[in-house]
């Protein structure tokens, strides 16, 4: 009898913890997840204003200027349907470049999203899969707007 | 020619793999000596094949043959030679090859260090990683020749200069020790499951090669987060990378089957929950290797992507986990209870290690998978950050910590709860005045810094009350109690680092002209420019910084922007001066007009005393391998018993 009590205390105590625990991580995973949005979807207002998500896209060409402080960077980030302006305080990565693919996380601020991340990976062909994913969406959505002009494209 | 001679070593040791993995199991079924008698050299020549092929492919990569593709991929003629060496295992054939090597030598260890071991069951064990073996090298043949041939190519296209470092010499091969270890700890569970002999002894076997699988893991884990903290150049040392992800998983469960592998040689409890472990520690060890190496992941590692292999690789995961998940439902309750233990005993504190380790290692594999499965599904591309894991890694790991404290001092069965609390009154009251105190001569108080401080403290309080007592009863030197002491205190020397290093690191990103200086935590970093350098296979910009405190010189760094010919890539290479109380860190950022550059200077307090704390937990591994009772013949256990 005794043996059965203490067993059931056991059980009890380690089926109550686990479902704390439980509620803990799924609150902490679900509350920290990062959504994509593509510069598409953003400009169509998709993305949420208050909280961080990333965005992918390409470094539009002759959009990066700097302040004089040396590490606020400005440039815009395309889909090559839409463009969205990003702010970033801080170093760029070694790989950031004009007309590379590039992702950011950060919060919109009166359309202008101000990053606190940039990413841009650790190889010259390497195309970040976000990115990748934002331009194929963005062809896709422009193949069914306007289907002749397809083959020049 | 040599290219060819290496594939047709690998192919010979596909064949003797396969040998490796039937006949000594059959052997050891129907009690044939015969059979079982084949394991020990079938896995010493699978070895030796194994190894022709590493050394015909190094072989390949240091006289720079750009015939084979794989060296154009992954090498340069320009490259030094040492880097030409370790290119050998930085591709994905290179390191499946590794892989496979090291497994080699994990087998051939345990046939020469097992000689007090009963014949059936090193021919079991043997085998089991036979099997293992054969399927590496079938996924090399089928899928990932490292010798493919190509048409002659004028020269590689380098390797990512990332991977040059010295880093690359020593990380990859260290770290796969310990994945490829833990395939030992796995071969025993099957062998027992398959036999169905699962007693102390089998743990006594099993523990020696478990400590030091997770021992080298431990190393090379930490090889891997100082390399990404001087190589990466935004002075981070940890950064919930599912490439980090995947080798902190299997350290987390093998951790784990350590303490749970105490409770089942000391009492002869949790056996099965033993075997669990073991089978658990070597599928996430598999899946970190595919999921670094497959391309899988978006990350530094990741070098190449092909269908081919993920369907091999997910039918190889689902065969060895799948089959030895398998076995364990069908054997398992033939494996017996064990000793009874009370609510409060080092069992029960032991259980409770065990569940929050495997919670914490749930929390990971959710975080580092579910990004994946939702890609692979087509619903949408997330990304799970290290605020995540942070919130739930904390919460999890204090308590453990704190509980790694008491759990030595505790009796096994059964404990008596006031005299422990009488033993350990004064220690804690002591580690909780400093903890909340200390932190005010620090700065900014900040209770994070006083739950660090209190943990690490608890830990050394309560190691010294152990070893006091266990010095007062008179008994002798034991490596094993020693052995686990020292790596309780190596988890309070990284404690001390994470904390400090989280709580206080000072980041400066600034624009400096020749002569401007900036000043971070009492250091004058004066920016004197940079010059133009030569490497063998880039050139660059070398900056010099000079740094002071209080106007008397500390040193001098030069931290480097290079761009590597070959292959265009532009690089950092930041410079840091070590201390045991802060590092300073310093890298390029890009050249401003005007002369001017951005600059990172960091001051990173107590950074290095996480991976010291990393390197005392090896340490105490290695130590508790080398306790005698581990090398006692069985002849002498039988007589004993």
């Amino acid at each position: 009898m005794k043996t059965r009590h203490k067993k059931l205390i056991f059980i009890g105590v380690a089926v109550i913890g686990l479902g704390v625990v439980a509620t803990l991580v799924l609150n902490a995973f679900r509350s920290n997840l990062v959504f994509f949005f593509t510069p598409t979807q953003v400009v169509k207002g998709e993305a949420p204003l208050d909280r961080a998500f990333r965005i992918g896209g390409l470094v539009e060409s002759g959009s990066l200027r700097r302040e004089p402080d040396g590490v606020t960077a400005h440039f815009r980030v395309t889909d090559k349907a839409q463009t969205i302006p990003v702010t970033y305080k801080g170093l760029l990565p070694d790989l950031f470049k004009e007309g590379k693919g590039v992702v950011a996380q950060g919060r919109l601020n009166n359309s202008v999203f101000v990053a606190d991340q940039v990413l841009a990976k650790h190889d010259e062909n390497y195309m970040p899969p976000e990115a990748a994913s934002a331009l194929e969406q963005a062809a896709k959505a422009q193949k069914t707007l306007v289907p002749p002009q397809e083959g020049k494209l | 020619m040599i290219p060819e001679l290496g594939h047709f070593a690998l192919i010979l040791a596909l064949l003797l793999a396969l040998v490796q993995g039937i006949l000594p199991l059959v052997g050891a079924a129907r009690n044939n000596l015969a059979l079982i008698s084949v394991a020990k050299p079938a896995a010493r020549a699978q070895f030796l094949f194994v190894a022709i092929a590493f050394g015909c492919l190094a072989y390949s990569f240091l006289t720079n043959d750009f015939s084979v593709l794989n060296v154009t991929r992954n090498s340069h003629s320009r490259l030094p030679e040492i880097y030409r060496f370790t290119a050998t295992w930085g591709s994905h054939e290179g390191s499946m090859l590794l892989w496979t090597l090291i497994l080699g030598l994990w087998t051939v260890a345990v046939t020469l260090f097992s000689r007090h071991l009963p014949d059936d069951m090193v021919a079991r064990v043997v085998s089991v990683m036979g099997l293992v073996s054969f399927g590496f090298l079938l996924f090399m043949l089928a899928t990932s020749n490292p010798f493919l041939r190509m048409p002659m190519a004028m020269d590689g296209s380098d390797l990512n200069p990332l991977l040059q470092d010295p880093g690359m010499v020593v990380h990859p091969p260290i770290l796969y020790m310990g994945y490829v270890g833990f395939s030992v700890a796995f071969a025993f569970a099957i062998a027992a499951l398959l036999s169905g002999k699962l007693d102390a002894s089998w743990a006594r076997w099993s523990r020696p090669w478990t400590t030091a699988a997770w021992s080298f893991l431990t190393v090379g884990i930490m090889m891997g987060s100082w390399w990404a903290y001087y190589e990466l150049g935004w002075g981070g040392w940890w950064f919930w990378d599912p490439v980090e992800n995947a080798s902190l998983m299997p350290w987390l469960v093998g951790t784990a089957l350590i303490h749970s592998l105490a409770v089942t040689e000391k009492r002869g409890s949790f056996k099965a929950w033993t075997v669990f472990l073991a089978i658990g520690a070597f599928s996430l060890s598999l899946l970190g290797t595919f999921l670094v190496r497959s391309g899988v992941l978006s990350s530094v590692h990741a070098f190449a992507t092909d269908p081919a292999r993920g369907l091999f690789i997910l039918i190889f995961l689902l065969v060895v986990i799948g089959g030895s998940l398998l076995l364990f439902a069908f054997r398992a309750s033939q494996v017996g209870l064990g000793g009874r233990f009370a609510l409060v005993s080092r069992e029960s504190f032991l259980m409770v290690n065990n569940i929050l380790l495997l919670t914490a290692t749930g929390a990971v594999l959710l975080g580092t998978l579910y990004p994946l499965f939702l890609d692979a599904l087509g619903l949408g591309k997330i990304s799970v950050g290290p605020p995540y894991f942070n919130t739930v890694f904390v919460p999890l790991v204090a308590p453990l910590i704190f509980l790694s404290g008491i759990g030595p001092l505790a009796r096994w069965k059964q404990v008596n709860v006031p005299e422990l609390a009488a033993r350990l009154k004064w220690g804690f009251g002591a580690s909780v005045l400093v903890a909340l105190l200390l932190p005010f001569t620090l700065g900014e108080w900040k209770p994070t810094v006083s739950l660090g401080y209190l943990l690490s403290l608890w830990i050394v309080v309560t190691v010294a009350i152990g070893v006091r007592s266990r010095m007062r009863t008179g008994a002798g030197w034991s490596a094993n109690f020693y052995g686990m002491h020292l790596a309780h205190l190596g988890v309070a020397v990284t404690v001390i680092g994470v904390t400090m290093v989280s709580a206080y690191q000072t980041e400066r990103n600034v624009r400096m002209e020749v002569g401007d200086t900036v000043t971070v935590k009492d250091y004058t970093f004066r920016f004197d420019g940079v010059r133009d350098v030569d490497g063998p296979n880039y050139r660059g910009a070398r900056g010099t910084l000079e740094v002071s405190r209080n106007g008397r010189p500390v040193s001098t760094l030069h931290p480097e922007k290079r761009i590597y010919t070959a292959s265009g890539m532009p690089f950092t290479e930041s410079a840091i001066d070590y201390g045991l109380t802060r590092d300073l860190y310093t890298a390029l950022g890009e050249p401003l007009d005007g002369g001017a550059w951005s600059v990172r200077v960091f001051h990173k307090p107590f950074v290095v005393w996480i991976w010291i704390g990393a390197v005392l937990m090896a340490l105490g591994g290695l130590l508790a391998i080398t306790d005698r009772r581990y090398r006692t013949s069985r002849k002498k256990q039988g007589a004993a018993a």
